[in-house]
């Protein structure tokens, strides 16, 4: 059973970069989550609807037949609505406001030493910091 | 053709995103919080997946996609107001749960009604970016 700890993190890694590698060599394009969503919800990307869908499918059905091989399956996902809700808002129209994630901007970005996938990835590490500062330790509500 | 590759290399994503531990929200939250239990395994996948992402980028000089077209030009390095605010919002909302964009859909098969809610309340943030990227032209 595997415990999923810094080197399954290394390892994981490794296949994420595999993933944005064969995007880029073969299909031209660049593995950005947000953008490849968001480009179905706002329509620019409609062209491609079906490579940014079958994308979509493969990132969702990976990991089922990956459970075996943990023995527990866990997310640790708050039961706080209020907070998931303001989460999913903030993360969906931040992305799109910025053009990109941790996968496009981070991922793709810093790997090409973009000064925007560098900037992006310094700002939404240090809100993401700051917002459990204040929620948790402050607040103390998550 | 493309739609296969696009379905391997999401596959990929998944498959890495889930291994990693980052559909883990305790795991990302730890690693956010420099002040509580500190978790570095959101360090090594992000240094994990740069290595064969270098590769990729340094590969693409003086090539074309393996199907055809051209590789995406590098951006003018502009950062504008957008970019930051943006990236302030994503940022708060990403500690606020400990998900972004990727793992909340890898997590979609086995994550729970949590993470339907995440990701419902994520697709009509990107709905309401719409006309916010209308009146908040790229500077």
């Amino acid at each position: 059973m595997i415990e999923q700890d810094w080197i399954w993190g290394f390892v994981g890694g490794l296949v994420i970069g595999t993933a944005g590698a064969v995007y880029l060599l073969i299909n031209g394009r660049i593995m950005g989550a947000s953008g490849i969503v968001g480009g179905l919800i706002d329509g620019t990307g409609m062209r491609t609807m079906w490579e940014r869908l079958a994308f979509i499918a493969g990132v969702i059905l990976a990991p089922i037949p990956l459970y075996p091989l943990y023995k527990e399956v866990d997310t640790h996902i708050t039961g706080n609505l209020v907070a998931i809700v303001a989460a999913g808002l903030l993360v969906g129209i931040g992305t799109r406001m910025a053009n990109g994630c941790t996968s496009g901007h981070g991922v793709c970005g810093m790997s090409r030493l973009s000064l925007r996938g560098i900037v992006a990835t310094v700002f939404y590490i240090l809100a993401g910091g700051m917002t459990m500062v204040i929620f948790k330790h402050v607040l103390g509500v998550i | 053709m493309r739609n296969l590759f696009a379905f391997i290399s999401g596959a990929l994503f998944g498959g890495g995103l889930f291994i990693s531990g980052m559909t883990d929200t305790a795991k990302v939250q730890g690693w956010l919080d420099v002040f509580g239990d500190w978790d570095p395994t959101l360090a090594f996948v992000m240094g994990g997946a740069m290595i064969p992402m270098a590769i990729a980028w340094w590969f693409t000089q003086g090539r074309k996609p393996a199907l055809g077209g051209d590789f995406p030009e590098r951006p003018e390095p502009k950062i504008g107001r957008n970019l930051v605010l943006g990236s302030v919002l994503f940022g708060m909302g990403w500690g606020l749960v400990g998900l972004c964009p990727g793992p909340s859909l890898a997590s979609l098969s086995y994550g729970g009604p949590g993470h339907w809610l995440f990701v419902g309340a994520m697709l009509a943030g990107m709905v309401a970016a719409v006309p916010l990227r209308r009146l908040l032209p790229a500077t």
